[in-house]
């Protein structure tokens, strides 16, 4: 047996040194660099913008910071800007905007999640059929369907007022949340159900007190998918709801198509940022939930 | 011998998978049987017929005396343990134990003296009030054999409750089970791909195979006295040697080999002419000291040896037959080496060729 002193030779020994500007970080992080950029400029350019004056604006400077801050611009965006017919700026419409994403988003959530939970853990007969009907259901194009629906709600007599786009969100929101729920139950462990059913729990006792305890993740996608989906909608909103309805999208779009006076890129540019700002402080909140829910699929429970 | 589970005629399919067919078996009050059997023969899916989890295509189910085929799962006065333990990863231990008796709605003082007990019966008083993921993989075995054991259950079902643990930690529960079982009397039913936890536990064991059941009978007949090919080569490791050859005038020929079968018993006591395999045990060839015992001895050429301390397993010939033999640990035998074996036909098997069953 050698000493112990020489038993360690000259040469590589412990952690490889890793070299800080290597090629592949400097691609690695430029090619970062250069998208954080590309997405970063517009939403800089949009609050300098809503920050800065109309004659500061007519200089042309887009990129330069505001020289007098101004919060003339958002206030005016909130609360006086014309929509086309009046000039009560957006706040209604925001309130519009959530009258019709929060029941829709809870609907649609509930009703997917125990869908996808029937589908995965019940296997009912025709449960195959059924889900394929789902799933071709969300590849038919939207165009396709927004007159027979219209035919429908007015039927129904729920055209042009908020329960009929909200019974809308719901509907279109089904096929893709329910695929989401289904995948994740079946992804959790089947043994799981099996003594949950030993244990005597029903079709509601498992949902309730097995699954949904652990179903945090996947329900904070839906929550994401949802309210930003539904949020951003101008589609369904503007061809379902009337004018006292609309919600913000089509208010932020009738503000910024309004054809009278001088064109106010400040008051715009407030008027989308304060639009985005829902999704953008859903995202904010549950990023990292998000990111956990959407890996949670490959993981085993 | 009375009853727990019966089964009667049992038929299951997947679509047109036919994976359990007219199957019958009867399994006595208090008795441990294992289900043993390779992989995919439908171990699982007969534990599941008896859990109630799944729903049987034809036959009957009895426990207890009651026909439960269309019972759900909770009424049959069953408890079952998971081979992946399926603890409920939001509830704590206590709230794993007491789901079930919540679900039966039981009084809350009930409830917690059946928890207290199972506890203390399972050595898991200290880890009650953990969630399973702070547990070790010994303890949540413990945790899922505890809430079969909360439910004051009639009939236990295991699948494979000890394949997930160390071999250690296995030994461990193999013996806490064997005590748990002669502590409760209650009939257990344990499925296993492992040899040892099956002769150890097993008052009877079923081999299966493709949905059907080999053999039913206690450990030593299985071993001793399998009843078919299958069955034969299944139990043992290393596995039973198999020769081809012919029963002559009471004598079994093959080429190189003549070993005289008196004392055999054949399966219905009359001698069987024509062709036969034998089966020898590799633990059943005598070798050194215990050559006095054989009846007919011969030559072995070795070709491997395998030292695995207790005992030694080498590698021979026979003639033109490969041969494998258990040996005491302390021979010293090379490869090339010649050693004297003998056969003792009492011990060995004979099984038809074509049929594959025991002569
Ligand atoms: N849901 C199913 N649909 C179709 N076939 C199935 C289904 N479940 C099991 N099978 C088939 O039934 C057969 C028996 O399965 P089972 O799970 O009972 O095997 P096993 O004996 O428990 O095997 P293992 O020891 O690997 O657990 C297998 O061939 C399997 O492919
Ligand atoms: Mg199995």
């Amino acid at each position: 047996m050698t000493e112990q002193a020489n038993r360690l030779l000259d040469g590589p020994r412990g952690p490889k040194p890793k070299r800080v500007f290597s090629r592949r970080n400097i691609f690695l992080y430029g090619t970062l660099l250069m998208v954080t950029i590309y997405y970063a400029i517009p939403l800089y350019v949009m609050i300098v913008t809503s920050l800065k004056g109309l004659p500061e604006i007519r200089l042309g400077n887009i990129f330069s910071p505001p020289m007098e801050v101004t919060f003339e611009p958002w206030t005016k965006a909130w609360g006086e800007a014309c929509t086309g017919l009046n000039c009560n700026g957006l706040s209604s419409y925001f309130w519009n905007s959530i009258k019709i994403t929060v029941p829709s988003v809870i609907a649609s959530i509930i009703i997917a999640s125990v869908n996808g939970y029937a589908l995965a853990n019940w296997r009912f007969k025709g449960a195959n059929l059924f889900f394929g009907i789902l799933i071709f259901g969300a590849f038919i194009p939207y165009q396709v369907m927004l007159y027979p629906i219209v035919i429908m709600l007015r039927e129904l007599g729920l055209y042009g007022d908020l329960s009929g786009l909200i019974i809308v969100h719901t509907i279109f929101g089904m096929p893709i949340l329910t695929l989401l729920f289904r995948n994740y139950f079946t992804s959790l462990p089947e043994e799981l159900f099996k003594a949950a059913r030993v244990d005597g729990a029903g079709f509601w006792g498992i949902y309730f007190r097995v699954l949904l305890p652990m179903s945090l993740p996947i329900f904070t996608v839906a929550v994401i998918l949802q309210v930003t989906g539904i949020w951003n909608d101008f589609l369904f909103g503007v061809v379902y709801t009337g004018p006292e309805a609309y919600p913000m999208t089509v208010a932020l779009n009738n503000i910024v198509n309004t054809t009278q006076g001088v064109t106010e890129y400040n008051v715009n540019m407030a008027a989308t940022i304060l639009t985005a700002l829902v999704p953008l402080v859903i995202y904010f909140v549950s990023g990292k939930l998000f990111v956990r829910g959407i890996a949670a699929g490959a993981v085993k429970g | 011998m009375e009853s727990s589970i019966s089964i009667r005629d049992l038929d299951l399919r997947f679509g047109s998978v036919e994976v359990l067919q007219g199957l019958n078996l009867d399994i006595g009050v208090g008795e441990f049987l294992v289900l043993l059997g390779s992989s995919g023969c439908g171990k699982s899916t007969l534990l599941n017929c008896i859990a109630g989890l799944l729903d049987v295509s034809d036959g009957q189910i009895h426990i207890g005396g009651k026909n439960v085929t269309w019972a759900e799962p909770s009424e049959r006065g069953i408890g079952m343990v998971f081979q992946s333990y399926a603890l409920y990863p939001q509830m704590t231990v206590e709230g794993n134990l007491s789901f079930g008796l919540k679900n039966a709605k039981m009084s809350k003082a009930e409830i917690s003296q059946r928890v207290a007990r199972a506890a203390e019966i399972l050595q898991i008083e200290p880890l009650l009030k953990r969630k399973p993921a702070a547990l070790s993989g010994g303890q949540r075995q413990r945790v899922a054999i505890g809430r079969a054991l909360v439910r004051d259950a009639e009939v236990f079902l295991f699948d494979e409750p000890l394949s997930n643990l160390d071999a250690k930690l296995r030994a461990d529960l193999r013996v806490e089970i064997k005590k748990l079982h002669s502590r409760l009397g209650n009939t257990m039913v344990y499925v296993t791909h492992d040899q040892v936890e099956a002769m150890t536990l097993a008052d009877r064991i079923a081999i299966m195979k493709g949905g059907q059941i080999m053999q039913l009978a206690s450990p030593n007949e299985i071993y001793n006295r399998p009843k078919n090919l299958y069955v034969a080569e299944f139990i043992g490791s290393p596995s039973m040697n198999f020769i081809h050859g012919e029963l002559k005038g009471g004598d079994f020929v093959a080429d190189g080999l003549s070993i005289p079968m008196t004392g055999y018993e054949f399966a219905d006591s009359s001698e069987k002419e024509g062709k036969a395999i034998i089966g020898l045990r590799p633990e059943h060839i005598a070798t050194g000291d215990n050559l006095a015992s054989a009846v007919s001895r011969t030559k072995a050429k070795v070709s491997l040896v395998e030292p695995m301390g207790s005992d030694t397993i080498i590698y021979a010939s026979v003639g033109s037959h490969p041969i494998h033999i258990r040996m005491d640990g302390q021979a010293t035998v090379k490869p090339g080496d010649e050693v004297e074996i003998g056969f003792q036909p009492a011990r060995a098997n004979l099984f038809d060729p074509s049929t594959e069953n025991r002569l």
